[in-house]
């Protein structure tokens, strides 16, 4: 079947989606955005998680022909999105066309620099300072949940940041830098407010 | 001559003196920042379930719905005649003579012949246009087995009409154990157990039971393998250890090792999960059958079949004390289920045979560690790897014994610590520091969290955060049935690859100069798995070579082995490779300066000279040149393989022998508070005292710290895999019911981080990783035993062992 | 597979008229599950995305009738005063990202022992609307459930919406699970005191093949609360009648060993939740209760 949606601002066509196909699936292995990620596709991870006309969910239990005609915002697109926050509409994103990621790609991904020119959103600046990033596969899905924690409730106690951050499992940090990142890019925030 | 960061002689304790470098920016010692860290905040890092190619084809594994069968036929008419499929592959499609590979000893079937020997084992692949096509095809391929008994403890694996898991066995462990379905045993005698226990005043007994772990690294094993036109394969993979992969890879697929040519991709942790194979040859097969790229991606379904686990184990231990609590003897044995696979089993059966004893003084030890064969899942590498099972049970001995003596269970512990100089079991005296009684002194030096955080005063009276319970936002109590308890726990493990294996790194760094600025480019196989190699080899290579641009170059097989990233090995040891090249380089770099400008100042030939800033200076601090001057356009680019100090195997009767190179420390204090009517458990707070001889990287070193810290509450009270006796088949194998804990579930975690070198590592570095994980489980068990005055001789708890229910 | 995406609820009948094997997906939160996992592969998926009363609720004088597909997350945050048991048992499913998708018509479609929401409805009183070509009946909840993950549906019919009694009293809910988020009942409790009716009821999950109501024990409690006059006189609850109560709710379980728990330890569990949420309701009820921060 086909399908149309909007993924980071940007309209999005494919063809020949199975019935089943899951909307992570789509986004991952046929438009081109591979960050929301595929650690347990029953639910119980948050990895995949992205926001779905505003609201974060698991992508891996959206079926794909669900999201037709609505507005999906990744971590690819989260900077964006938080830049265009005060507009109350999604930013233009930076689809790629291609689709996963490609070999050439890959090679000069990885490790590398780092030195990314990108600008950060608040809240993936925070991970990065805090340590909150060990193998980063948690990393997408917890970023969208923290970013829409962080934009209904600015000033989250930690027991909020908890229970808002439930439904994210991290192998890796144990949690702590993860707790430390969310209440950094909270002090930011505030500070910029000030 | 070379130029030694260090002086000849430190005293032990004492922090290490950098003077190399010291005053670069972004060297060892600071809390840099990872380098894929945007990459992986803005999802662009790509993990090897990222991959993609042009014209791919996905790959999907038939497994066995048995644990014990023989395969009497298997049809692939009807999988083969689907649409959209390229390849069906058996056991019969094999290319090469080689049909088996295995970390140690070759006993598993790259696809199952014959027989298979647990659930889930690998019988077909096949290759699609679409994943679900792939799934359609598998569930035409049709199975005839027959079923087999079941081996699935140690009574039925050695019974004597016990049918074999496998036949024929000639590996070089067969000779010593009894009984062909024991994989391997090691005894660890020292001194005389039985006369010592005649000076015994207290001798306490206890059987243990230790649970089937699970790694649950989030990325789910995956990979594209791409058929080269030379007729070899390029494979880009997440694993530990790209050339113990090749070294099994190659022979398989029929291929001389040059043409598997290996990258390692984004890895989604490992935690001793991906030492083994998975998807790696399979893909690879189903790539050359077809000429086109293959994509293998595991579901978390079939990631439970497709890595081996920690070893459940019984433990039966028995220690003596003098009135006083001084240890007289300890006696143990220890029975590992290695499933049906060897994988790393008798490396783990070495572990927790030398390391049973803890971190204490014991001189009269009589231990016998083994590892059977049987048709449970296969279980080898995790985080901790032999020992944590031992400290499990000789942590919750300690507090036996100190119940029995009537005494503090810290003071018992600090009593008998061992310290630098005690020689243990193996006959390995401790040449390094082991400030055992010190991290157990921190911890329970730390003040204790408030009592009932779930209540906090408000307008209308007190209110309660059912988050702060046991129970979470279950809603299960309001404080009643809470009960507090805290518990302490120390552990003993061994960093590097040990019993006389060669345990070696390589780095390749090269110096240049770009734009003006000199460079650095390091390049290694180390595994990234998450723990962050990368950021430390940039900051060792800035620390080295006095520059603040360092490239890390992607992992590969196109550079020499840097071993696995397991053991907590990889800071140490590639580190350590990274270090030495840089010096090699520095050395070179130092000797053109000396060619180009020693004539015009005598410093170049009398001062000890450094490089810092991007220039060589005199220890005093004058600039010689820069860089930029000395290079101009020379690159030097130096590879060179790093080795620690050998090690000696064990004696297989008495385990007499130097085995390991390193050995660190952790203490915990756990203070727990249990629902003690519905055996709900919450975590209040799980503080850590660590050595690790040099922070390289104090932010990454607390990281490592939390992450171990939390596999290790895992397992005590939700983390097991449950398989069934009677069939040997896994009942949970998904994130619903193999549980690992949350955010909710994981308490604040204050570490306390010392810092006193060994001066046999580098920079005295000791290995971090693995430490906290064993000493994390047995804490919260005492602390649950503490509030509910249970015994608890298992874990992990579950509600229904506090209840008695 | 089919996907079929009625845009309104007459064509969403249509279809499943047409189609009676069709699976409905609403929040996906099951049937996505079952699909990835190669559990289910029906012919047509029947979206009910695209039909926006689905995801509405309307307050009436006595019950709330709410849409199949209004979220968990809508329901702990807008109702919590007419349906405080729901809305406590919908802060237990699963995670917030669950929360957001998943609703009560997807937990009564799939009717799971396991599911959080029905031991709220059963103690607070329900009726399932189901709806087909052929017409619109109402199935009380207590007939609704009808073996393990069978509901009363007809193959033809849709869950619409379901009618839940406005509470007129204090109401609690409670499951054990073996982690402290995110986690499937081991089992669960619901009680909604009715002083209007001077009656108490309550729901269990997941101790039986079904979820079920503790009647006994509710027989027992609303006989001994109306003997000692306690609904007038406010007194705290003779520690032997909560006790009474608790034992025999443990007896209405009848549970299984799994992966999960035990039976005899959901027999026990399943007590010490009956007795605490008698207690948490009826301090409600005496009006001297705490507020809850986390749980509401």
């Amino acid at each position: 079947m086909r399908v149309n949606f909007t993924v980071n601002g940007r309209k999005q066509e494919v063809d020949d989606v199975w019935e089943g196909e899951s909307l992570l699936y789509v986004l991952r292995e046929r438009m081109g955005f591979p960050g929301s990620k595929n650690a347990c596709e029953q639910g119980e991870c948050g990895s995949c998680t992205v926001r779905l006309d505003g609201v974060p969910v698991c992508s891996c239990l959206v079926a794909a022909g669900q999201a037709e005609g609505r507005q999906v915002v990744t971590v690819e697109g989260l900077a964006d999105y938080a830049r265009h926050r005060e507009d109350a509409h999604p930013g233009t994103g930076c689809a790629t066309g291609a689709c996963g990621t490609p070999l050439g790609t890959a090679r000069s991904r990885q490790a590398g620099d780092g030195q990314g020119t990108e600008e950060l959103s608040p809240i993936q600046q925070a991970f990065i300072d805090a340590g909150a990033v060990q193998c980063g596969f948690c990393t997408p899905g917890l970023l969208v949940a923290a970013d829409e924690l962080l934009e209904t409730q600015p000033s989250p106690s930690d027991q909020d940041i908890r229970e808002a951050l439930s439904g994210n499992l991290c192998r890796c940090t144990g949690y702590e830098k993860i707790l430390d990142a969310v209440r950094l890019a909270a002090a930011r925030q505030e500070e910029a407010v000030r | 001559m070379a130029l030694h960061p260090r002086a000849a002689s430190v005293p032990a304790g004492t922090p290490t003196r950098i003077t190399q470098g010291s005053m670069t920016k972004g060297g060892i010692g600071e809390s840099t920042l990872r380098p894929d860290g945007t990459l992986k905040v803005t999802g662009e890092f790509a993990y090897s379930s990222d991959m993609w190619h042009e014209d791919m084809l996905w790959g999907h594994t038939l497994r066995s719905t048995m644990a014990h069968a023989a395969i009497r036929s298997i049809d692939i008419g009807e999988a083969v005649a689907t649409p959209g499929v390229y390849a069906v592959l058996t056991y019969d499609d094999l290319p090469a003579a080689m049909k088996n590979y295995g970390l140690e000893i070759q006993d598993t079937p790259v696809l199952a012949h014959g027989k298979v020997r647990h659930h889930g084992e690998p019988v077909a692949l096949v290759a699609a246009d679409h994943p679900e096509t792939a799934r359609r095809a598998a569930a035409k391929i049709r199975i005839d087995y027959a079923e087999l008994p079941v081996i699935t403890d140690e009574a039925s694996a050695t019974a004597p009409d016990a049918v074999l898991v496998h036949e024929g066995r000639t590996d070089h462990h067969i000779g010593h154990v009894a009984h062909p379905n024991i994989v391997h045993r090691q005894p660890v005698v020292r001194g005389d157990a039985d006369a010592a226990a005649q000076r015994a005043d207290v001798v306490v007994t206890g059987d243990y039971v230790f649970g089937m772990q699970d790694q649950a690294f989030l990325g789910p094993e995956s990979g594209l393998a791409v058929p080269s036109e030379d007729g070899g394969v390029e494979l880009y993979v997440a694993t530990q250890w790209l050339h113990s992969d090749l070294r099994q890879i190659a022979p398989v697929l029929g291929l001389p090792e040059d043409k598997v040519r290996m990258t390692l991709s984004g890895v989604g942790g490992a935690f001793g999960g991906r030492e083994d194979l998975s998807m790696q040859i399979h893909a690879c097969l189903l790539a050359l059958r077809t000429g086109k790229p293959v994509k293998m991606v595991y579901n978390r379904f079939e990631s439970f079949f497709g890595h081996v686990h920690r070893h459940p184990a019984r433990l039966h231990y028995e220690h003596g004390a003098t009135k006083d609590g001084r240890l007289t003897h300890m006696r143990c044995r220890i029975v590992l289920d290695g499933g049906a696979y060897a994988s790393a089993s008798p490396a783990v059966v070495g572990n927790a045979a030398s390391l049973a004893v803890g971190p204490y003084v014991v001189e009269d030890v009589d231990i016998e560690a083994l590892a059977l064969y049987s048709n449970n899942p296969p279980c080898g590498a995790m985080r901790g790897f032999g020992a944590v099972q031992a400290c499990f049970a000789y942590e919750a001995q300690m507090d036996k014994l100190a119940a029995a003596l009537d005494m503090d269970p810290v003071e018992l512990r600090q009593l008998n610590a061992m310290e630098q100089g005690t020689l243990l079991p193996t006959g390995q005296r401790v040449d390094s520091p082991a400030p055992v009684a010190e991290l157990l002194r921190r911890v329970k030096a730390r003040p204790m969290p408030p009592e009932q955080q779930w209540l906090s005063a408000d307008a209308g009276g007190s209110s309660v955060d059912v988050r702060a319970l046991p129970g979470g936002l279950s809603n299960t109590t309001h404080g009643e049935g809470v009960v507090r308890g805290v518990g302490y726990a120390v552990g003993l493990k061994n960093v590097g690859f040990s019993e006389g294996f060669d345990d070696y790194s390589t780095a390749r760094v090269r110096m240049e100069v770009i734009n003006g600025e000199p460079v650095a480019t390091v390049h290694t196989a180390m595994a990234e798995v998450g723990q962050g190699g990368v950021t430390v080899h940039a900051q060792i290579a800035r620390t080295e070579l006095g520059v603040s641009q360092v490239t890390i170059q992607p992992a590969d097989t196109r550079v020499g082995s840097a071993g696995s990233t397991s053991a907590s090995r990889q800071t140490y040891v590639t580190g350590g490779a990274v270090k030495h090249s840089c010096e090699a380089v520095r050395e070179q770099v130092l000797e053109m300066g000396r060619r180009k400008f020693g004539t015009y100042h005598p410093a170049w030939a009398t001062a000890e000279l450094l490089l810092e800033g991007g220039k060589v200076v005199t220890d005093g601090g004058e600039v010689l040149a820069p860089l930029a001057e000395v290079l101009e356009d020379e690159a030097v680019d130096i590879e060179l393989e790093w080795r620690h100090r050998p090690t000696e195997a064990f004696d297989l009767r008495t385990g007499q022998g130097n085995g390991h190179v390193q050995y660190s420390f952790a203490a915990h204090r756990a203070v727990v508070e249990v629902d003690t009517e519905l055996g709900l458990v919450k975590v209040i707070e799980l503080a850590c005292a660590q050595d690790v001889g040099k922070a390289l990287n104090p932010l990454s070193v607390v990281g490592q710290i939390q992450g171990g810290t939390t596999q290790g509450l895992g397992v005590a009270v939700m983390e097991e895999i449950l398989v069934d006796p009677k069939t040997a088949k896994v009942r949970n194998p998904s994130f619903t019911d193999y549980l690992i804990p949350t955010i909710l579930d994981t308490p604040s975690i204050p570490v306390d981080v010392l810092e006193l070198a060994d001066d046999h590592a580098p920079y005295g570095l000791r290995g971090v990783g693995e430490a906290p994980t064993l000493s994390s489980t047995p804490a919260v068990l005492a602390a649950i035993r503490n509030a509910t005055g249970l015994e608890l001789n298992r874990t992990p708890v579950r509600p229904e062992h506090i209840t008695g229910t | 597979m089919d996907f079929l995406r009625p845009a309104s609820w007459e064509e969403a009948l249509a279809a499943k008229a047409e189609h009676p094997t069709a699976v409905p997906i609403a929040g996906g939160t099951d049937v996505m599950v079952e699909i990835n996992f190669d559990h289910r592969r029906p012919e047509h998926l029947l979206d009910l995305n695209r039909i926006g009363e689905l995801s509405e609720w309307q307050t009436g004088p006595d019950t709330v009738r709410l849409g199949a597909s209004v979220p968990y997350s809508a329901i702990m945050e807008n109702l919590r005063t007419e349906l405080p048991g729901l809305a406590l048992a919908s802060h237990t499913v699963a995670s917030p990202q669950i929360r957001n998708r998943g609703g009560v018509g997807g937990n009564l479609g799939t009717a799971s022992p396991a599911g959080d929401a029905h031991p709220a409805l059963l103690a607070a009183g329900a009726e399932v609307e189901a709806e087909s070509v052929r017409g619109t009946r109402m199935i009380p909840i207590d007939a609704f459930y009808t073996g393990v993950k069978r509901n009363a549906l007809a193959p033809d019919e849709l869950i619409r919406a379901v009618h839940i009694k406005k509470a007129d009293g204090p109401q609690q809910f409670s499951k054990v699970g073996t982690r402290n988020a995110m986690v499937i009942a081991v089992c669960a409790f619901g009680l909604a005191l009715h002083p209007g009716t001077r009656t108490v009821r309550t729901g269990i999950g997941s101790a039986a093949p079904t979820p079920v109501r503790a009647e006994a024990a509710e027989e027992f409690l609303n006989a001994a609360l109306d003997e000692g006059g306690f609904w007038e006189n406010g007194k705290i609850i003779t520690p032997s009648v909560a006790k009474q109560f608790a034992q025999l709710a443990s007896g209405a379980c009848s549970p299984i060993d799994d992966v999960r728990g035990t039976a005899a330890y959901r027999r026990h569990a399943v007590g010490v939740m009956a007795r605490r949420t008698l207690g948490w309701t009826w301090e409600q009820y005496r009006d001297t209760g705490r507020t809850l921060e986390g749980a509401a």
